[in-house]
């Protein structure tokens, strides 16, 4: 059954996150890339027992580091400083990669310009010339996790919605999502679906969902 | 005599470096930049170059300045847009520079491949996006592939933690980054580090880059700068 919560307001980002650190499976290797996914490790509790992969070469990293443990050689993938946990490791840049298309990495979180119901994601290029590219990691983690899960906003600024029958800004992988969790709705999507299934929804009904998303959508059906 | 020359000064570990070259340069952000060979480098005065590195420099400082000084003609890297990347950002806007945009793991094994004799690779990354197009692809057991080929350097720089004389090199926590890869893909591999130590002092067991790898140590006072988002 989707669980439509009507009467209240949207998921704030940080609401947001904690749904998000729920659903990921207890034991797995996680990666929060940069940015608003980062926050998830925050409501992470400790007998989940997830391990934080850090691309730029750390597994088992640790909170964010303040004063006196801000240490210049130990930086998380957005290039803040971070601390290490009881088991961590090091490794360099072409064993950590490997990690991701090897198959190894459980579940990675994403930001995203778009989703598609097929599970294409856009989130490295705005593809207009004045911006300059610039993509990072993400082309990797996209293809390379075993699952994707994709956290942002519903609607962009200009109320256009980010989850779209089809990506038209330039893609980051094909159809490599599986999850999108957004502030008015978490949605199942992926290759072959001939619907998005809204597992929950926030702040709007299925049917306020139906009306202002132009792919289609479908019940979740447990 | 050692192979690994273990120099006094970064002016010593620079020399030589051809203009036209390709240089590797190690650092994620800052984490891991060789500050010290860059700015020898810049002293050195080696024009027309090709820099791979994950970035295109921060502030004012390393890799930012080597740009600023009108040294480098192209750069390959996975992110050059960041909060402090305007040097770049102003030499890209007006042309001074061609970039090419490579996924970071795509960089990471391109120069590994390189390190290991490999003539190219088929990898799964960017399939399907702006980033494949006019690459050749395969499809191997139902899955489609880019072929990517390596990147090989004339030089590498590389900031570590420790070497012993002999040339085997460790490294410090995420500031490892691309020094290991960069250090087996160039022709010749300049390395700085905190501490120089007799040979026989590191744990085998330890040692991640080996020293045939490396072929210039020098070693450089510890620099303090401040991380990106530090509070």
């Amino acid at each position: 059954m989707t669980v439509e919560h009507a009467d209240r307001g949207p998921l704030t980002m940080d609401e947001l996150a904690r749904v998000i650190a729920r659903d990921i499976p207890a034991g797995s290797y996680v990666n929060l890339g940069i940015g608003q996914p980062t926050r998830i490790a925050d409501h992470l509790t400790a007998d989940q027992e997830v391990v934080l992969h850090t691309e730029n070469g750390m597994l088992g990293m640790g909170p964010a580091a303040h004063g006196d443990d801000v240490d210049p050689d130990l930086t998380n993938a957005g290039k803040a400083p971070v601390t290490e946990l009881p088991g961590a490791s090091y490794f360099h840049h072409a064993d950590s990669f490997a990690m991701m298309r090897g198959g190894h990495l459980d579940v990675c979180v994403l930001g995203a310009y778009q989703v598609a119901g097929n599970g294409d994601l856009a989130n490295w290029h705005t593809g207009r010339e004045e911006d300059i590219p610039a993509v990072g990691g993400a082309m990797d983690l996209a293809i390379g996790a075993k699952d994707v899960f994709v956290m942002m906003t519903l609607f962009g600024k200009d109320g256009s919605p980010k989850l779209v029958p089809s990506c038209t800004y330039p893609l980051t992988g094909v159809g490599c999502v599986s999850r999108v969790y957004t502030d008015h709705g978490v949605f199942e999507v992926g290759p072959g679906r001939e619907a998005a299934t809204v597992l929950a929804t926030y702040g709007l009904t299925l049917a306020d969902l139906a009306a202002r998303l132009s792919l289609p959508l479908s019940a979740a059906d447990r | 005599m050692a192979r690994t020359a273990v120099l006094d000064t970064v002016d010593e570990a620079v020399a030589g470096i051809e203009d036209g070259s390709t240089v590797l340069v190690g650092g994620f952000g800052l984490a891991g930049m060789p500050f010290d060979l860059i700015d020898a480098l810049i002293r050195q005065g080696a024009r027309d170059l090709t820099i791979v590195s994950n970035n295109a420099g921060n502030g004012d400082v390393g890799l930012a300045a080597l740009l600023q000084a009108g040294r480098v003609r192209k750069v390959l890297c996975s992110f050059p847009r960041q909060s402090d990347s305007y040097v770049f950002d102003g030499l890209y806007r007006s042309g001074e520079i061609e970039l090419e945009v490579v996924p970071q793991g795509n960089l990471a094994e391109r120069m590994r491949a390189a390190g290991a004799g490999i003539g190219a690779f088929f990898c799964p990354t960017a399939v399907g996006t702006p980033l494949a197009e006019g690459k050749e692809t395969r499809v191997i057991d139902g899955r489609e592939y880019v072929l990517e080929y390596p990147i090989k350097g004339d030089y590498a720089l590389i900031s570590a933690h420790t070497a012993d004389r002999l040339g085997n090199v460790v490294y410090r926590k995420t500031a490892r980054n691309f020094g290991p890869v960069m250090a087996a893909a160039a022709t010749t591999t300049i390395v700085q580090v905190s501490n120089v130590v007799e040979t026989g002092t590191l744990d085998p067991e330890a040692v991640v880059t080996p020293s045939i790898y490396v072929d210039r140590v020098v070693a450089v006072e510890q620099r303090h700068y401040t991380v990106q988002g530090a509070r």
